[in-house]
């Protein structure tokens, strides 16, 4: 394998990982803070990239429509947990699974319903739709780096608004002892709302960001959720910064993986077997890490101070 | 009420029922397909290109009114089971037709023939069925899975590449298809890559592609995958420096998603859209009129499925009791097939002309494959000779 496959491997799996963590982050901190297992989290992404293609059909402008989504992302969220959610709260672990398993497949029935079942997609805007030239064989889209970017930002917004804002610090301690944040007379209803708004809007962002790349599908969303729990249970729970280097660890080994453990294995058995057995690998590796998180390290690799 | 009254009144409900079902001789279909999850596109093209020719013959099959009892396998195999015993046992359905995948024909194929019940395949072809365990009660109207593939690689021969990239995703069918490819394929095959069934982000594999030196690539990634694969290979620039060849990968199912990113590329097939002949020609423009959309294969096999029905129904008179009398007016294929020519093999396979295909926009800016050339005439599959009926 070639220097620049390798990188441009490694850029591929920095863009996943930011994907991922604009999915995680939004799940850690409602799991986080406010102890409520949210699988409609998923869906969230689904309902942003089917936004950004249907507000690019009513504007036909991808700017336009990408404000548009978010906003509408952060108003479905509010809405989602003053309808349900905010009911959820004190009832069992298992009541939450079920009640929001209902919306996943509310949610996924009504984009089939509204969108109908076939894959859509939406052009790559055209200010980001060229490729980059990296080597004679070689071009990478400008659109991938500019996702890269456009992650990044987030993940230091995201960190600076967590470590340094008043309302992150009311996260922070929210996440560890609510009743006292209660306690001292913060608004923690106005707060899980806050969070659970963002959270949405962030899901919503990372839809909108893989419109262009990925196909928008009914149920797009249920298998990037199952990742995106992987990432906060490696990153630790509730930790922001634990999601952002779980997320980009499983972004480069889930990318990295796939190319590198058929070709490893080629060096010790023969080409078919390892085209047998390396993909079946490759997929499984980000779960064995997790599993070996797990064993070794149960609180995640950066655990939020004081979570218990 | 009396106790005597109540068992009178039972007794006049119990004759009433007992009567309706007496009465009700309507041709009864069951149709087992996939209606749920991201491959609902599929079960609907084959419900609606069903329903297209049933409707055509005012609900008639060979002269008699039909009962289509549709369900969905929601592309799992116990509620596939579940569906087609039901059809079987409750209903006692004439015909099951059914389905879009393998792994669900596999769930549902025991039980249906085992019920000496003919079940007809509008879509779903697997080599297990074709040889050694092939079925008096089986028929299949599309193709078998192998035979896109080696027409692909027959393909691959006549344009003239030599080295190139396969890639398909990592289950049955994805190696069948492999296979089949390289079964015909004279060239070198440069990768061959398994991706994960479903996979998201292609990112990795068209680095490998554009390093790989190949002409072309060859590949099958039915539904959502074929749509971000293509998207992604034209993001990438690949467009310009290699050619795109695939089965099931480009067709009208994924290219409303695919536009102007899949045109010019090359498939292979049993039929297209715009075929020239008198029966295709109404047949497309009259779905197009009821659905609003370009009808793909998998209406085209339903349509076709029907109307193979309605000969055989037709040629028996009506009574289905006689099994091997229905089973003689199936295999005849009386019909006319909107893909020109077609008959059935000793293992219930069918024999048809197999094609070149490409992606193109029509002039109201919809996107379907076109007919190129005639690669392969009649053609059989492989594994008939193992059959023995």
């Amino acid at each position: 394998m070639s220097l620049t496959l390798f990188l441009i491997l490694c850029l591929n799996g920095l863009q996943y990982g930011l994907l991922l963590f604009l999915i995680a982050a939004g799940l850690t901190l409602v799991f986080g803070v406010m102890g409520f297992i949210n699988l409609a989290h998923g869906v969230q992404y689904m309902v942003g990239a089917y936004l950004i293609f249907a507000f690019t059909g009513l504007t036909g402008s991808f700017w336009l429509a990408l404000v548009l989504s978010l906003i509408t992302a952060l108003l479905i969220g509010l809405l989602l947990e003053y309808v349900v959610f905010r009911h959820l709260y004190s009832r069992s672990h298992l009541d939450q699974v079920l009640a929001t398993f209902g919306i996943i497949i509310f949610l996924n029935e009504l984009a089939k319903v509204l969108f109908g079942p076939a894959t859509l997609s939406i052009d790559t805007p055209e200010l980001l739709s060229g490729s980059i030239q990296l080597t004679e064989q070689l071009r990478y889209p400008v659109y991938r780096l500019v996702t890269i970017g456009v992650g990044l930002v987030v993940a230091v917004g995201l960190f600076l608004t967590i470590s340094y804002t008043r309302t992150g610090m009311l996260i922070r301690a929210g996440s560890t002892t609510p009743e006292m944040v209660s306690a001292l007379g913060v608004n923690v209803k106005q707060l899980f709302q806050i969070v659970f708004g963002v959270g949405a809007m962030l899901a919503g962002f990372a839809g909108v960001i893989a419109a262009p790349i990925f196909a928008i599908e009914p149920g797009m969303g249920d298998n990037i959720l199952i990742i995106a729990f992987v990432v906060i249970i490696i990153g630790g729970v509730g930790s922001i910064g634990g999601a952002f280097v779980a997320a980009i660890l499983v972004g480069l080994i889930d990318t990295l993986g796939r190319s590198l453990v058929t070709e490893a294995l080629g060096l010790v058995f023969n080409a078919s077997m390892a085209n047998q057995i390396g993909p079946a690998l490759a997929s499984m590796l980000i779960y064995i890490l997790m599993a070996a998180i797990l064993v070794f390290r149960p609180k995640g690799l950066l655990p939020a101070k004081g979570a218990t | 009420m009396k106790p005597t009254l109540k068992i009178a009144t039972g007794a006049a409900v119990l004759s009433m029922l007992m009567g309706t079902t007496a009465l009700a001789e309507n041709l009864k279909i069951g149709m087992v397909v996939t209606l749920s999850g991201p491959p609902a596109a599929l079960g609907q093209q084959i419900v609606d290109g069903f329903q297209l020719a049933l409707d055509e013959k005012g609900g008639m099959l060979g002269g008699q009114a039909v009962d289509l009892i549709v369900e969905d396998d929601e592309l799992k195999p116990d509620v596939a089971l579940l569906k087609a015993t039901s059809l079987i046992e409750r209903e006692e359905v004439d015909f099951v037709v059914g389905t879009v995948f393998s792994n669900m024909l596999q769930a549902i194929f025991k039980p249906i023939v085992e019920s000496e019940t003919f079940l007809i395949s509008p879509n779903a072809g697997p080599s297990t069925f074709a040889g050694n365990n092939c079925n008096p009660y089986f028929f299949v109207t599309s193709y078998q899975n192998n035979q896109n593939a080696e027409v692909s690689g027959m393909v691959a021969n006549e344009e003239g590449f030599e080295n190139v990239f396969v890639m398909a995703p990592n289950y049955q069918a994805g190696r069948d298809n492999v296979e089949g490819f390289n079964k015909t394929f004279e060239g070198t095959v440069t990768d061959e890559v398994f991706t994960p069934l479903g996979h998201q982000d292609f990112s990795a594999e068209l680095a490998r592609m554009s390093t790989s030196g190949a002409d072309a690539v060859f590949t099958f990634m039915p539904g959502g995958m074929g749509v971000r694969l293509v998207g992604q290979f034209d993001g990438a620039g690949l467009k310009d420096s290699m050619k795109f060849m695939s089965v099931f990968t480009t067709d009208e199912t994924t290219l409303p998603g695919q536009k102007d990113a899949a045109v010019g590329f090359l498939a292979a097939g049993n039929w297209a859209p715009d075929m020239d002949n008198e029966a295709n020609n109404a047949f497309v423009s009259a779905f197009e009129e009821k659905y609003g959309y370009i009808p793909g294969g998998y209406a085209m096999q339903a349509y076709d499925t029907a109307n193979l029905i309605d000969s055989a129904v037709a040629a028996t008179g009506g009574s289905l009791e006689d099994k091997d009398a229905v089973r003689a007016a199936l295999k005849a294929a009386d019909f006319t097939s909107v893909r020109g020519d077609f008959s059935f093999n000793n293992n219930h396979y069918p024999v048809q002309d197999f094609h070149a295909l490409t992606v193109v926009k029509r002039d109201d800016g919809k996107f379907h494959t076109s007919f190129v050339r005639t690669v392969v005439e009649d053609y059989a599959d492989s594994f008939a000779s193992e059959c023995g009926m």
